[in-house]
């Protein structure tokens, strides 16, 4: 194709610079610096003060705990999905992905519905005359909306991935002596790890960073690191210390981005 | 082994099911109820459905949520695509530059996007509404695009292309009749994945948009911050059977070309 | 300054992409609407579309759940109205920030139905240049008979272990902390910073028996039987009161908070012929009485009494309170900007506790 071609990519270049790049920028710019626009660290290392520490370790707390609830519900879903799937149509898998189509606001306020101290969980065990429970407002209610909310990202790419693994190659190792267990943790697993590891990252960072599902199920007694800044944004007006705790809300991401992707690369490697 | 253990998996399915869609079909169960408590069925009605459509301010963030979305996803479907079609001849480290900022609004987080809009409208003095929602949704909408378009590019047959230039085609012409039609389905997809991505956003409207300017998600968002009333039951029911039948339509498609070959 | 630096740049970098393809919905331009910001379910729906058919202006109607909420947006520009209603001491903050301006009384001629002590009780207008008084009352506990049992007179009821899980507090700033200081006997103004620690320790001890906090969620919560004790707005106890009889309204005897809400021009505002015409129209007996009869919030209309045909609500010590017999009642003041930070820092405090 001629050279001219490549003038095709300007239009979306200079949004991105006006729509992605310039934003961060100003984000930096507002994290490094105070009211007065003078440099300044405070903003970042207001992480450090013990609200802001506690709501960073409660996030990842909350995040990891949901990530690993969603894989150990979603592999073997995904592993039976695969084994039936294979050959035939997608309909199938497409049933368990389908609410993630849903608004997500719509699914967490489902959830406040069944789970509130008169919500319908709670009033069918009052009727069998058993103890009612009360884990709306808690840190557990918002694992579960987490995991609610994010379980098919945790699903589609095992799938996938499942789903293109050569069924000659478990078939050799069936064929070398390997029993069920052995196929599976020498071939079947590492073979997905690709999907695993990127459904943990599709689970692990909106986790990690909602405000949206620890304001509806948490009652607002859970400040995670995303209620903190989006309410430094919108109700403190304290735009430094909210800009300040996204680029280290950022760092965070970066960090996990590259951990997962030294997996993916090392798994490649082999 | 298989054998043995169908009636478990057939379990364990069954069980991710009902987790799955439990608690969508109970709200769809309480926007018949009659009764205004939860826990308490109090006969067959539609009228929520009815106080539904009569709430012009629901109607009109509905209106807001389906424009946006066509219009994000449109536009970025085609800026997406032009960016594809020229990364593919740049130089190598061009395109991984081009590509490495697209992957910035795919990887960070909502909030962080979002929150970095905002402060660029304020810092430009733009008056926040529908447009400033509508510029930050092709912004987020576009990588969807660019990542569902750019793999068919490995799949061109390029001698193809290259025998329509030889037979006299000019490059616009070769390109529209060769090369489109190859990576159509990218483009098709691209739009859809932009266009539900746009319909489901809730935390970077929250963050973009002003005065007088709702989507779905936001007002949705404000009404629970009141209580919630039926009338969301009964938005839940229509969006998802919507999303349903969308689904069913968009499946049966290919299986209809299909069929056709 | 530093925002004037940035905007000039990315103002010139981006204008040319701005210009091309920018749909609006809504012309904020155009002659015939009015962007109104008002506080949750505050207004009755009924008198927006009325003020349209009578004057065929649009109103543009949004609302925020607190002040803290509100003042941002506005203070940023990011939204523009022509009219909002915020509480005492955040119209005392925006004058002091220069976010208003005047309104022409003389554009207004039912502000006359005001009655003046409601006027020269908003001290946070001094001039009484800027505001318009909307509705006023008192912050209280509602609490429903069936589930509690014992007398209720005193804000030390939010901290009986009893009602673990039964509780609901205000989640917004001043509200909460006026709770605890009043308990405490202190000012709810207070700046000094031993008060405050005391009353956020008392906060942080009450937090487990606390099942949310929430805003406007209270009225519905409470009518719905979710929660046995609740922090509300005077205005709202008449309302839930209608939707649950088991419910009752008390001021605690150590003393309140007596909160006037007032309509104000912010001083962007574009459509101020329309804004002079709505506030007007809010001022006037019937709508005034309409809008009363549906939110039952005391209003500080003159002329609404006489016209409320319903007497359990003609006759509502709760709706037309004689507040002669409280002594302790107090407005909430602007703390100044450090104040308010200390504060919202404290309250974070209490929130991650």
């Amino acid at each position: 194709m001629s050279k001219k071609t490549k003038w095709l990519a300007m239009p979306y270049t200079i949004w991105g610079i006006g729509f992605i790049i310039i934003p961060l920028i100003i984000v930096l710019f507002y994290g490094f610096t105070d009211v007065s626009g003078h440099f300044t660290i405070e903003g970042i290392a207001s992480i450090f003060t013990h609200v802001n520490l506690k709501a960073l370790i409660v996030s990842m707390l909350l995040s990891f705990a949901s990530t690993l609830v969603c894989l150990i519900m979603a592999y073997p879903l995904a592993y039976i999905l695969a084994e039936v799937g294979r050959g035939k149509s997608s309909l199938l898998s497409l049933i368990f992905i389908l609410p993630m189509w849903m608004n997500s606001l719509l699914r967490t306020i489902a959830w406040q519905n069944l789970l509130e101290k008169t919500g319908l969980i709670n009033a069918f065990l009052s009727f069998c005359h058993l103890p009612t429970m009360m884990i709306i407002n808690t840190p557990w209610a918002i694992v579960l909306g987490m995991v609610y909310d994010f379980l098919p990202f945790m699903i589609l790419p095992i799938y996938n991935v499942l789903c293109k693994i050569d069924k000659d190659t478990i078939n050799a190792a069936r064929d070398l002596g390997a029993n069920g267990w052995q196929t599976f943790w020498r071939v079947t697993w590492p073979l997905s790890l690709p999907g695993v590891i990127s459904g943990i990252t599709m689970v692990f960072v909106p986790s990690l960073t909602t405000f949206v599902i620890s304001d509806i199920l948490g009652g607002g007694k859970i400040l995670l690191i995303g209620n903190i800044i989006e309410q430094l944004f919108t109700q403190d007006n304290d735009w430094n210390a909210g800009a300040g705790l996204s680029v280290v809300m950022m760092i965070f991401i970066i960090i996990s981005i590259i951990i997962t992707d030294k997996y993916d690369r090392e798994d490649a490697g082999k | 082994m298989n054998r043995q253990h169908a009636g478990l998996k057939k379990f364990y399915s069954i069980f991710i099911l009902l987790f799955l869609y439990a608690p969508i079909l109970t709200l769809m169960a309480l926007s018949f109820n009659a009764s205004k408590s939860r826990s308490h069925w109090g006969g067959f009605t539609f009228d929520w459905y009815i106080s539904l459509f009569e709430d012009e301010r629901i109607m009109q963030a509905f209106t807001n949520t389906i424009l946006i979305a066509i219009a994000s996803a449109l536009i970025a479907t085609v800026f997406g695509t032009f960016a594809c079609v020229g990364m593919h001849v740049m130089k190598r480290r061009t395109r991984t530059a081009i590509m490495g900022m697209t992957n910035i609004p795919m990887l960070n987080a909502d909030i962080v996007t979002g929150i970095s809009l905002m402060l660029l409208f304020i810092a430009c003095r733009i008056n926040m509404g529908g447009a400033t929602v509508l510029l930050a949704h092709i912004t987020f909408n576009i990588p969807y695009v660019i990542l569902s378009v750019m793999p068919k590019f490995r799949q061109i047959n390029y001698s193809t292309y290259e025998a329509a230039l030889d037979l006299g085609a000019t490059p616009t012409y070769a390109f529209t009749r060769i090369i489109f039609p190859d990576i159509l389905p990218g483009v098709f997809s691209g739009f859809l994945m932009a266009f539900t991505m746009s319909l489901d956003d809730f935390i970077i409207t929250h963050f973009t948009k002003g005065a007088g300017f709702d989507t779905l998600s936001t007002k949705i968002y404000s009404e629970v911050k009141k209580g919630v009333s039926p009338e969301i039951y009964a938005l839940s029911t229509i969006m998802f059977t919507v999303v349903l039948l969308l689904l069913v339509i968009v499946q049966a498609k290919p299986q209809m070309n299909r069929s056709k070959k | 300054m530093k925002k004037k630096f940035i905007g000039t740049i990315l103002a010139l970098s981006l204008a040319a992409s701005l210009i091309t393809g920018c749909g609006k919905t809504v012309d904020p331009n155009s002659d015939d609407v009015l962007y109104v910001y008002n506080a949750g379910e505050y207004i009755d729906p009924d008198i927006l579309d009325q003020f349209t058919e009578e004057t065929g202006i649009n109103v543009v109607y949004d609302e925020f759940e607190t002040n803290e909420i509100m003042y941002p947006k506005v203070e940023s520009g990011a939204a523009i109205y022509d009219l909002i209603c915020p509480s005492d001491y955040m119209i005392e903050k925006m004058l002091a920030n220069d976010l208003l301006q005047p309104i022409d009384y003389s554009k207004v001629p039912n502000y006359e139905n005001i009655g003046k002590e409601y006027i020269e009780q908003s001290t946070f207008d001094p001039e009484h240049k800027y505001t318009i008084p909307y509705c006023w009352g008192t912050v209280g506990i509602l609490y429903n008979k069936t589930m509690v049992d014992e007398p209720v007179d005193s804000w030390s009821i939010l901290w009986n272990e009893k009602y673990k899980n039964n509780i609901l507090m205000q989640d917004s700033v001043r509200d909460a902390y006026a709770v605890a200081l009043k308990y405490l006997g202190y000012s709810l103004n207070s700046t000094d910073h031993d008060e405050i620690e005391e009353a956020c320790e008392l906060l942080q001890k009450q937090k487990h028996l606390v099942q949310a906090y929430v805003v406007d969620q209270v009225r519905d919560k409470m009518i719905g039987n979710e929660a046995a004790i609740g922090v509300i707005y005077s205005g709202e106890a008449l309302y839930t009161q209608r939707q649950n009889p088991d419910l009752e309204y008390v001021i605690p005897k150590e003393g309140t908070n007596m909160w006037i809400d007032a309509w104000v021009i912010p001083k962007n505002a574009r459509h101020l012929e329309n804004a002079h015409a709505f506030l007007n129209f809010l001022c006037r007996a019937d709508i005034a009485c309409k809008n009363f009869e549906y939110i039952t919030y005391s209003t500080p209309n003159t002329k609404v009494r006489d016209l409320v045909e319903d007497e359990s609500l003609k006759n509502s010590e709760i709706a037309f309170p004689d507040l002669s017999q409280y002594h302790n009642l107090e407005t909430f003041k602007f703390l100044g900007d450090k104040g308010e930070k200390y504060l919202n820092g404290m309250w974070r405090e209490v929130k991650s506790y």
